[in-house]
């Protein structure tokens, strides 16, 4: 017999369920209960960048929008740098931009947001320059194990096309599920989009 | 890079440039790095998809319309994956983890006082240590503090039902409250959830991030549940199912459970400085 190698086992996922929102957004269970809570606005006044909303829907095999889902996002600041010591680039980091936030859908229209700011381009290990881009985790009843996806933007077509995850996307055609739209709306910056769970348009999901 | 090195080192001297070659690309800078090979790149393990339910689980009815239906795209890890938020204590209130004390009104809330307390772990056994695990359950009789729940059980006005905690630098956590009760739901006419506390858990880097639940040593509904026998591994399953630790219990006063959350196993530290495990 050679040498165990005696590694442990992840934990098996579980579904959030339809009441993530008491242990993760406690006002939206509709109760006060932390000192301090976790949000949807990752800006600050001292963040660096460009103002932008994210706005969007995840529907599920029908259309419908789900409107119990709770999105996760984690970015670079506007330098394309994480706010995490394994982040070994050059760019600025300071305490204003943590760089990950939480949102509950809206109860009524499935409508999801988040107030941060546009990230910058970052470099993968392999010196390649990646678009800008979110990193989207989504849990909800019905969902088993998290979901991993991106967010692109609409604007950043050249960086778009050289980006080296964006391109292993086949068939090419489905890149564009993870393209997030931008518009102004009374002079605010949004990006737009839909994460669909199932059907011709699925979004492009990570084995992250 | 080190293998196209070792091939470029191995070409034969003299060996002519075929006429249609293309000019050399420029000579990767890291190749001129004074940093000696290491495996320590921080990556995580592959996620072994064998051990978690599958996004379609036609026997817990919600899975069916809202499981992705294509083929996940496997990427390797970049910094985007690595990295994750880091939270500290002032993310924290003192009574985060006291779930009999955090909402209470005028007086504890009913049931069963416990303490459930664990390590996260990864896969290669190293303690998780500075992590946010974010817990929420229902109340003793099984009812929710969410507007969305209307089973019939009443809410307790003394039990809100959520907490958090960071881990030490071992990993260690721990929590008070009180044991959740079973309750009915609609999957089949008469599904029952077992006893269960939800976790959610960081980690330290965004692609070690878990929600699971924690169920109780001895439940019989434990076997039939729909949501839990979506996970196709047996031995995956009795890893939720924190046993009773009657050793970290407090004598005459709290019942114990121990529940340790294994996440992905990271290759190594960031940092030859920095301690293992982060």
């Amino acid at each position: 017999m050679p040498q165990p190698l005696n590694y442990l086992k992840e934990t098996a996922s579980q579904t959030a369920g339809p009441y993530v929102h008491i242990g993760l957004i406690p006002a939206m269970a509709g109760f006060d209960i932390f000192e301090k809570n976790f949000s949807n606005v990752l800006v600050t006044p001292d963040a660096k960048g460009e103002r932008i909303t994210l706005e969007g829907r995840v529907l599920d095999g029908s259309g419908s929008p789900l409107r119990d889902v709770l999105l996760e996002i984690w970015q670079a600041n506007a330098a394309g740098r994480y706010n995490h010591p394994a982040d070994r680039s050059a760019g600025a980091v300071g305490e204003e931009f943590r760089g990950w936030g939480r949102a509950g859908s809206d109860f009524e229209s499935g409508l999801v947001t988040f107030e941060t700011i546009k990230p910058g381009a970052i470099v993968d290990r392999a010196g390649r320059k990646c678009a800008p881009h979110v990193n989207i985790w989504i849990v909800a009843r019905g969902i088993n194990i998290g979901l991993n996806t991106r967010l692109y933007f609409s604007d950043e077509e050249a960086a778009n096309a050289a980006d080296p995850v964006l391109n292993l996307v086949e068939p090419p055609v489905r890149r564009k599920t993870l393209i997030a739209t931008r518009s102004e709306r009374a002079g605010k910056v949004v990006y737009s989009f839909t994460i669909n769970l199932q059907g011709p348009e699925e979004t492009v999901f990570f084995d992250v | 890079m080190i293998l196209s090195t070792d091939r470029a080192r191995s070409r034969p001297q003299g060996e002519t440039t075929p006429m249609n070659a293309q000019a050399p690309a420029s000579r990767d800078p890291r190749l001129n790095s004074p940093e000696p090979f290491t495996p320590r790149d921080g990556g995580f393990f592959q996620r072994d998809r064998t051990i978690h339910p599958p996004a379609y689980a036609p026997g817990y009815k919600s899975s069916v319309l809202r499981s992705p239906r294509q083929a996940l795209l496997s990427i390797e890890n970049s910094v985007s994956e690595i990295t994750g938020p880091v939270f500290g204590h002032n993310d924290l209130g003192p009574l985060d983890n006291d779930l009999i004390r955090n909402y209470a009104k005028d007086g504890d809330p009913v049931g069963e006082r416990i303490i459930v307390h664990g390590r996260v772990l990864d896969e290669t056994g190293r303690g998780v240590p500075n992590t946010l695990v974010e817990f929420w359950q229902a109340n003793a009789g099984g009812r929710y503090r969410h507007k969305k729940d209307t089973y019939l059980a009443p809410v307790d006005p003394n039990f809100g039902g959520c907490g958090r905690a960071l881990t030490d630098d071992a990993g260690y956590y721990y929590f008070r409250t009180v044991k959740p009760g079973p309750y009915p739901w609609r999957n089949f006419v008469n599904s029952w959830r077992p006893a269960h506390i939800h976790f959610s858990v960081f980690g330290s880097g965004f692609a070690q991030r878990l929600i699971t639940q924690m169920y109780f040593e001895g439940d019989p509904l434990i076997p039939i549940c729909p949501i839990l026998t979506t996970i196709p591994d047996k031995d995956a399953l009795d890893r939720l199912v924190a046993p009773l630790d009657l050793n970290a219990s407090i004598p005459l006063d709290s019942l114990a459970y121990r529940f340790d959350i294994v996440l992905r196993g990271q290759r190594s530290t960031y940092f030859e400085n920095r301690p293992e495990g982060n």
